[in-house]
């Protein structure tokens, strides 16, 4: 049972009240003790508490209507609607009858709680059957676990789990079947992730030998209240003898994981039901509002507003009839019921009143429920798509907000993540470098080709499912789906790895991140041969003191550098085929050392004195220790025996070699086809397989230990004594090893090497080994930035020797870090980077990211659809800029600006440096044109109609430092500014954080349409901020996922989602929207204009039921069917097209102009309806009603025919719709004419319609009446359609004149595919009978192309280095760098690329030194440090240098009086 | 599970015409090519109608006369200058001489209109019983509120026919005389007063409350007449089919009209001589004056009109077709001409892309 501590104090309180006071705390103790206090009984304790049980829905049966109408009254429509309804009852001022007024108000209530019930019941029913489901219980009563249901788990129960089974609570691991107190769970429902996660039994239980007895638990277990981290959770565990130990997220088993590979465990629940952070973190779908809406609830205001205005009008008009006729008792005034005259103003008043409930209908009573209609089939049509279905994962995309399915029609910026949104994230090994020497790997690159190409031939040859056994179903599943597809329609497009990605999806059930080409890597031979070499004389020197010194510094760090790959992540290593326990080796040191005390008994007082240079003595010590403290039980490890008699002088060589040779049994056979990496982030994987590569195999991992598998030295068992986890602030991850070799404490640290490079131990200039180390680390950084230049992802490995008293030093704090409950992560935080410092070198590695299919071709797409994109990226500059490269982002012909500022200052001086190069480089971009006028600004620069006229583009690259100072209050709209004119806009080494300042940036500054793209956790906030967020459903979890609106399988769907359902969503709903006001504004006018003719005494020719049910009824079909159906250009065009998006995005289909011209047309429609019966019936003895209903029909035709006129594509549905109205209002017509001969007064229609069929007047009216009406706008289509057709009506006469040419060019998808197939060197021919493998091919052949064209950037001199001196920059037209033209023909071209790269400190100096890295394709606008005669290191440099100083000022005051009237 | 919704989608989507939005449909574009046929037969359809149409309205004769009494207008003037202080003279006559040169095509209508009479009003319109009127005894008893301020009269008697619209009852009344050999006597025209209300009113909706002992005049005892009637409903007429709530004149009253200015149907002449038309001569008419429309600047007409399929005369509708078929040919050739221009254009086009 668990009680808060306040609640404890105060029991006499009720606990509902108590909940708000509870402290910070939560206090958990077994049920099956009795309670503390006696007067506290575990029933009251636990009743403020959630149970397990599992309760989402929203109403019960008795607060379902309450609620539900509670709810539903928010929507001030509603209440509008109601107060109308209502205002009928009003004897005075009533319209209609009462009841049916009501009617159309209550049938939307009705329709929405029917909606709401539904839903809610069908939660009712998942929660039901989730609250029974089964599991075991330990029973008080019974001694021993009993089956209970979920729903009656509480907290402070013992709950035993089995294999395969779904955690019912968040569970506090108390035990476990595995030996070693582990317990995999599988997270795939909480977060997605595949990969099996470790969890760990508190320790101190887990050192127990019996099994643990529930009964025997008296501990209290303090933790934090229930909160939806779930990467958090802390607590501490109190015993009964005081005895305190803290809990970490390692031991807690979270609700909705699933139990694996571990045979049972036994845990004590802390969190159950609505308190578990699996439910708190599900806050279900989000709800935005769109843009279009908001439009239209502006345009709602109007129409509001338009009502007010013709009540006004008819009220005064009203009063003064009334008084007209009031004097000359008119026959026909009707005085008060009481007899007397009404007074004018009365009248009115009433008439005002009526009037609004008359025209009610202007404000669209169904409009929010046909919206809402209109959404959920578009959402069910975006998740039905089966293009935007990833064969290969069987995932698709997922709609997760419902309604703002048209925004995706309005995206004017995308913020896009590189890793893993653009690329794979599948990282593949390429290259390293080890103490300064580069390892080219060349037999990987090959292999890597071969695969590319492979896949394409793959596709057809070989059987699917027949190479994968093991999972060969599901393999043969997915090709009878692929035989099912409209080859017209599908695969053609998907290009790439398919076969490798169809083997990833099916190893995916056991393996994280490991493809074959992740996993099978071909050593470098030069690099195999040292490892051996290392291997081998090790294995010779293992038994002498130092065996580490016999091998050369070199050898050393190669050495080093491998076991930092093997075991310096947290890779898990599974063996599918065989249980987990055979494989294990058990090794007496149970855990790492956790307590000082611990420490202290490991090694003696008198160690820690005398320093590490009593190594022997320690090991003596130690030995003895060991022998004294507990038998080695016969599992305990030969390599600890081993390490043993290593330091002992190893008398005993027969054992030795026994240990080894049994090592060698149990492990050297083959491991590698039976042991699985199952890592958290995919390059952990990737070098974990490239270090097995080198036959330096991370062969198993236990808390406490790592085991290494090597040739020659056979099984080396590291001690893990601590892991410091990657963190995206440290950006690096360590882990502490006592090396079984040497014995001694080493630091192994992975991470970028931004960080890395600065965490090197200072090396003396002085003397020979210091020198040499300089050389290393200069050239590893040469080789890091050759790597980044070649797009591949960098990483540097250190390591640090730690002394005993350093390390005992450290360990103290870090254990006290490690104990504290609040600042707990700060303080651990602080106690990492305490420990990474003066790091050893030992070399960098190259892992390759591949670009997704399809994303060059997609963001070329996107890019014509007007869309800006923004690469925000936590990666370095220079990898961002190649991969850039290589996804078209940027272009050989751009111009890359690049603002790479180490202060404000200089960044400020840059930016006015950029902008007034950008102001002076072209005519067009001169901002008078963006004037003050937001929505011109927002067309993007670089139209594609006018690139000649423009010069190159321009785009914008700046790193993380530079942005935070860009991102400043005082700088923003320069930066926005500048970035507006740029085509592209690249953000490196930026900060979560940074990424959501930057979209809200855009967003608030520039009012644009934003949608941001990624896949990891680090973009959780930029896709909170954006108007639309989108998830990529990929290798790094579910966060993103969570966070977003839409989830996509891959980056290539983007387009699809945004061009084509985008477009259509937008432009259907948009043409919906503006229908309906249409269509109620013309109805309303009818009503209107009779005024005139009625002393505008608020009656109505048209009868009750048609004004009320017309809406509701009779028109709203056809509209829906058009609003959901309606295609205005065919997907194909849209998709060959793309320009065609901007019609969403500069809002052409619906903006206030449109809206009033539609208004203005419903206007001349309704005079028009309302005349030609009027002067067709005038003179005649018709009555009210039967002239009225004329009029309806008329208003009914006009309708339909209008939406026909509007209607782009005519389904049978259509014709069904519209046919389906019509006889619908006949019919309704007929029976209520005919139902009742005296009711429904005033009106009492008996008979009118049939009398009316009689009449051919009527006939003659209906015929004119709409084709008069329509006129104009049939007029006026015709005309656009032919005189000066939109771009979407071109698009459509395209795709009708010329349906096959249409078809042809979807074979050639984007053009550079085009250019490459007929690239005459292509090595495949192309065969004309499998157009799949065309593309698959050209994407191989590109892909090929791409390093070649980087080595050729970095071989060849080809980066222009232009100065800009400042004073000249300033109102000159910067002339020589202009055009690319020119730049390319210059004779010389100073400063090849890699002597830029080679300069000392390259890294570091970059404040003003923006370079571009180009090809020579490429033209680089350089503002060089030589330019600005600045540097760094004098950050005084105003002061001193009065000149560029002054130029500055000039610059800024200059561009700040620009920038009040220009640029926004 | 509640977090099994955000689990990728394990099926695949159905791959329908429907699901994918691949139905087949029909895609007009609406040019200048595609809309010129339809303007074209538009146009001529139209103004075929037209042409049929202005001229069976023009077929038919249409003789009215204001005899709402504005000085020096005839002799009604004199009921008329009475009328102005709202106590209409009994029975106060005057008459309408007409002559007709030539047989007056029958069957011909007799209608009076009213101008300037909102009958369309909404507290006027709703100021009515209709359950009273279909011969309810209670509500004969007991009339709706709407009919207030004639609900009950001031001794408390339900009012019956209740309501404004029964109260304002159109009352002159007119005869034909017909002077068959010029300077002879003048005969009576019959004239047709049944069936000139709705065959449905007439019969379905307005009854008259149950006799009493076979007597109407007691089956309406205890009610009162509403103010501006002289006598009570059921001495509307001697006829028993054409009196109380059932009479023809009250029942086409109570149908309101829809505009400010209306017609009414008062009699048929189809009896007789008459029956083909009105024989050329002489006529007068005998109009008693008794509905006061001058205090509101009313007028009132007698209108004698033949009709044909499409209903009495109205030459706009004739017109309006003319108008838009007219329309619709003159479009149809800016269209013409639009498409023949740019035609060529357009093919360029086709032909770039």
């Amino acid at each position: 049972m668990e009680r808060d501590t306040a609640a404890a104090e105060e029991p006499a309180v009720p606990g509902r009240r108590l909940r708000r006071r509870e402290g910070r705390t939560r206090t958990v103790r077994s049920n099956l003790q009795p309670p503390p206090g006696a007067e506290d009984p575990a029933a009251k304790g636990a009743r403020h508490l959630a149970d397990n049980r599992l309760k989402t829905t929203k109403y019960t049966a008795l607060s379902f209507l309450p609620k539900n109408l509670f709810e539903q009254f928010h929507r001030l429509a509603n209440v509008y609607f109601v107060f109308i309804a209502l205002l009928n009852f009003v004897p005075a001022v009533n319209a209609f009858q009462p009841g049916l007024a009501l009617a159309p108000v209550l049938f939307i209530l009705a329709v929405t709680a029917f909606k709401d019930l539904w839903e809610d019941y069908s939660r009712h029913r998942s929660d039901h059957e989730i609250n029974h489901l089964g599991c075991l219980v330990f029973s008080r009563e019974e001694k021993r676990y009993v089956t209970r249901f979920w729903k009656e788990i509480r907290v402070g129960d013992f709950v035993r789990l089995r294999c395969n089974e779904i955690i019912p609570a968040d569970i506090l691991l108390l035990s476990s079947s595995d030996p070693d107190g582990l317990c995999h769970i599988e997270t795939a429902n909480l977060d997605g992730e595949t990969n099996l996660k470790r969890r760990q039994v508190v320790r101190g239980f887990s050192e127990l030998v019996s099994e643990f007895n529930p009964l025997t638990f008296t501990s209290v277990i303090e933790c934090e209240r229930p909160n939806n981290d779930l990467t958090r959770f802390r607590g501490c565990i109190k015993h009964e003898d005081g005895e305190k130990v803290g809990l970490h997220k390692e031991n807690m088993l979270l609700r909705g994981c699933t139990v694996r590979n571990t045979e049972a465990v036994v845990g004590i629940v802390i969190y159950a039901g609505h308190e578990t952070k699996a439910l708190l973190n599900n806050s279900g779908p989000r709800y935005k509002r769109s843009r279009l809406e908001r439009q239209m609830n502006c345009d709602v205001l109007w129409c509001v507003l338009l009502l007010v205005c013709m009540s006004l009008f008819s009220a005064v008009g009203h009063g003064l009839w009334v008084q007209r006729y009031q004097e000359k008792k008119a026959l026909f005034d009707v005085p008060e019921p009481d007899g007397s005259s009404l007074s004018p103003v009365t009248a009115a008043v009433y008439s005002f009143l009526t009037m609004i409930i008359v025209l009610q209908v202007l404000i669209p009573i169904s409009l929010y429920v046909s919206i809402e209609i209109v959404k959920m089939c578009q959402v069910y049509f975006i998740n039905q798509d089966a293009e935007l279905c990833d064969e290969e994962t069987g995932s698709r995309l997922q709609c997760r907000a419902l309604n703002i399915t048209e925004d995706l029609g309005q995206i004017q910026y995308v913020f896009s993540d590189k890793t893993g949104t653009l690329t794979e994230n599948k990282m593949v090994f390429r290259k390293c470098t080890v103490s300064g020497i580069e390892y080219e790997h060349d037999a990987n690159a090959q292999r890597l080709a071969r695969y590319q190409e492979g896949d394409s031939e793959e596709e057809d040859t070989v059987p699917r499912g027949g190479s994968l056994p093991q999972r060969g179903s599901t393999g043969s599943h997915q090709s009878a789906r692929g035989l099912h597809r409209a080859p017209g329609t599908t695969s053609h497009r998907r290009s790439g790895s398919r076969a490798e990605a169809r083997r990833a999806s099916m190893l995916s059930k056991h393996t994280a991140f490991s493809s074959p080409m992740e996993k099978d890597i071909t050593p470098d031979p030069k690099l195999l041969e040292k490892v051996n070499e290392c291997d081998r004389c090790l294995a010779m020197a293992r038994c002498q003191e130092h065996p580490l010194a016999h091998l050369s510094p070199e050898l050393a760090d190669v050495f080093d550098f491998f076991i930092a790959l093997t075991i310096c992540n947290t890779v898990v290593v599974t063996s599918p085929n065989q249980p987990r326990q055979k494989v294990r080796v058990r090794f007496e040191l149970k855990s790492p050392v956790k307590t000082i005390e611990d420490f202290l008994r490991r090694f003696s007082p008198s160690r820690l004195t005398s320093g590490c240079s009593s190594l022997g003595n320690l090991a003596t010590t130690k030995a003895t220790h060991k022998s004294g403290s507990s038998s080695l039980s016969a599992l305990s490890s030969e390599c600890s025996l081993l390490r043993v008699e290593d330091q002992l002088g190893g008398p005993a060589p027969v054992i030795t070699s026994n240990g080894y040779s049994s090592g060698a049994a149990g492990w050297a056979p083959d491991p590698k086809p039976e042991l699985r990496y199952e890592a958290e982030s995919p390059d952990e994987a990737a070098l974990v397989y490239a270090a097995r590569a080198y036959n330096c195999a991370l062969a198993g991992r236990l808390p406490d230990q790592v085991a290494v598998e090597l040739p020659h030295l056979g099984r080396l068992t590291f001690e893990l004594l601590h892991t410091l986890g990657f963190d995206s602030i440290r950006k690096r991850m360590s882990v502490v090893i006592r090396h079984p070799l040497t014995d001694e404490i080493n630091v192994y640290t992975k991470g970028a090497d931004s960080v890395v490079m600065d965490l090197l131990l200072p090396c003396a200039s002085d003397d020979a080994r210091g020198r040499h180390q300089k050389k290393i680390r200069s050239k590893t950084q040469h080789y890091l930035d050759m790597y980044a230049v070649q797009g591949l992802r960098t990483l540097c490995i250190a390591k640090r020797v730690l002394s005993q008293e350093e390390y005992a030093c450290w360990l103290q704090r870090h254990l006290e870090a490690e104990s504290s409950v609040d600042n707990r992560e700060e303080l651990l935080f602080q106690s990492a980077i305490r420990l990474e410092t003066n790091l050893h070198l030992l070399g960098a590695t190259g892992i390759e990211d591949r670009l997704q299919d399809g994303v060059p071709e997609t963001i070329a797409k996107l890019r014509q659809a007007g869309l800006q994109i923004w690469v925000l990226t936590g990666d370095k500059q220079e990898t961002a800029i190649n991969i850039a490269y290589a996804c078209k982002l940027l272009d050989h012909d751009e111009e890359i600006i690049t603002l790479n500022a180490e202060s404000q200052e200089a960044c400020a001086a840059l930016l006015d440096q950029c902008l007034h190069y950008v102001q002076s480089r072209g005519p067009h971009s001169v901002p008078e044109k963006t004037t003050g006028y937001i929505s011109v600004g927002f067309s993007p620069l670089c139209p594609p109609s006018e690139p000649a006229t423009s010069g190159p583009c321009l785009s914008l690259v700046i790193d993380g430092r530079s942005l935070a100072y860009a991102l400043e209050k005082n700088l923003e709209d320069k930066f926005l500014f500048l970035a507006k004119q740029c085509r592209s806009v690249l953000c490196c080494r930026s900060t979560p954080l940074q990424k959501s300042v930057v979209v809200k940036l855009v967003r608030s500054k520039l009012k644009a349409m934003t949608l941001a793209i990624g896949d990891g956790a680090n973009d959780v906030s930029m896709i909170q901020v954006a108007d639309v967020g989108v998830g990529i459903s990929g290798q790094e979890g579910m966060q993103a996922v969570m966070a977003s609106d839409f989830a996509l399988p891959r980056f290539r769907y983007l387009e699809k989602l945004l061009i084509v359902h985008g477009h259509w969503c937008y432009s259907r709903l948009a043409n919906m929207v503006l229908y309906f006001f249409y269509k109620n504004t013309m109805f309303v006018g009818l009503l209107f204009w009779f005024q005139f003719y009625c002393g505008f005494s608020a009656s109505a020719m048209i009868d009750q039921w048609y004004l009320i049910f017309f809406n509701l009824l009779f028109s709203s079909l056809p509209q829906l069917v058009t609003g959901v159906l309606d295609k205005d250009v065919p997907a194909d065009v849209l998709l060959t097209k793309p320009q065609l998006y901007r019609s969403g995005q500069n809002m052409e289909e619906y903006r206030p102009r449109t809206f009033w011209v539609n208004m203005a047309d419903a206007a001349f429609q309704s005079l028009v309806c309302f005349f030609i019966p009027y002067l067709a019936y005038y003179n005649s003895d018709t009555d009210l009603f039967t002239w009225g209903t004329p009029i309806t029909t008329i208003a009914l035709l006009t309708f339909l025919l209008h939406l026909g006129i509007e209607t782009k594509t005519w389904t049978w549905l259509n014709w069904m719709a519209c046919g389906f109205s019509v006889l619908l209002f006949f019919s309704v017509a007929f029976i209520y004419n005919a139902s009742c001969a005296t009711c429904y007064p005033p009106s009492n229609p008996y008979w009118t319609m049939h009398t009316l069929m009689g009449d051919p007047v009527f006939y003659l009216t209906c015929l004119l009446a709409p084709v008069a009406a329509l006129l104009p706008r049939l007029l006026f289509r015709a005309l656009q359609g032919s005189l000066f057709p939109t771009p979407l009506q071109r698009g459509r006469q395209l795709a009708k004149r010329s349906p096959k040419k249409l078809s042809a060019p979807k074979e050639t998808q984007g053009p550079h595919v085009g250019e490459a197939r007929t690239d005459p060197s292509e090595p495949r021919s192309v065969s004309a009978s499998r157009p799949h493998s065309q593309d698959y091919t050209s994407q191989a052949s590109w892909r090929r192309q791409q390093p070649a064209c980087s080595r050729e950037a970095s071989g060849e001199p080809s980066v222009v280095d232009v100065s800009v001196p400042l004073r000249e920059a300033p109102g000159s037209s910067a002339a020589p760098e202009r055009y690319p033209g020119d730049s390319r023909t210059k004779p010389s071209r100073p400063a090849p690329l890699a002597s830029i790269f080679s300069l000392p400190g390259f890294g570091s100096l970059r404040w003003v030194s923006s370079l571009s890295l180009v090809s020579g394709l490429g033209s680089v606008l350089h503002f060089s440090r030589s330019s600005l005669q600045v540097d760094k290191q004098d950050g005084e440099f105003l002061p001193r240098r009065p000149r560029p100083d002054r130029d500055l000022c000039g610059l800024t005051a200059a561009s700040k009086q620009k920038q009040a009237t220009d640029y926004f | 599970m509640t977090w099994s919704a955000t689990t990728p989608g394990a099926h695949q989507p159905d791959n329908t015409a429907f699901t994918q939005q691949r139905l087949p449909a029909w895609q007009p574009l609406l040019s200048a090519g595609i809309t010129l046929p339809l303007f074209f037969c538009v146009g001529l359809a139209f103004i075929g109608l037209g042409l049929g149409l202005f001229y069976s309205s023009n077929g038919i004769k249409e003789l009215d006369y204001d005899y709402t009494g504005d000085a020096g207008t005839g002799n009604c003037s004199l009921c008329a200058l009475a009328d102005q202080d709202r106590a209409p003279p009994r029975n106060c006559s005057c008459a309408w001489y007409f002559s007709l040169p030539e047989l007056f095509q029958g069957p011909v209508y007799l209608y009076y209109e009213l101008t300037n009479f909102y009958q369309n009003n909404r507290r006027y319109g709703v100021s009515r019983d209709d359950s009273q009127l279909s011969g309810l005894p209670s509500s004969l008893r007991h009339p709706v509120n709407e009919c207030a301020p004639y609900q009950y009269s001031a001794a408390g008697r339900p009012i019956a026919p209740c309501g404004a619209i029964a109260n304002s009852l159109f009352n002159d009344s007119f005869t034909l005389w017909h002077q068959r050999p010029a300077g002879g006597p003048y005969v009576e025209v019959p004239l047709d007063r049944t069936g000139i209300a709705w065959w449905t009113d007439y019969h379905v909706k307005f009854h008259n409350p149950p006799l009493v002992n076979g007597s109407l005049a007691l089956a309406f005892r205890g009610t009162a007449q509403p103010p501006n009637w002289p006598q009570p409903v059921y001495k509307l007429s001697s006829d028993p089919n054409n009196t109380g709530f059932i009479n023809q004149d009250f029942v086409v009253w109570m149908r309101t009209a829809a505009l400010p200015t209306f017609r009414k149907l008062y009699a048929r002449i189809r009896q007789g001589n008459y029956s083909t038309g009105l024989p050329r001569g002489a006529y007068r008419v005998n109009i008693t004056y008794n509905y006061p429309v001058r205090a509101f600047g009313g007028h009132k007409r007698i209108i004698f009109t033949s009709i044909s399929w499409m209903g009495g005369k109205n030459p706009f509708l004739g017109i309006a077709y003319l108008v838009v078929g007219s329309l619709c040919i003159l479009t149809g050739f800016v269209m013409l001409v639009v498409y023949i221009r740019y035609q060529d254009q357009n093919d360029e086009d086709e032909d770039e892309e």
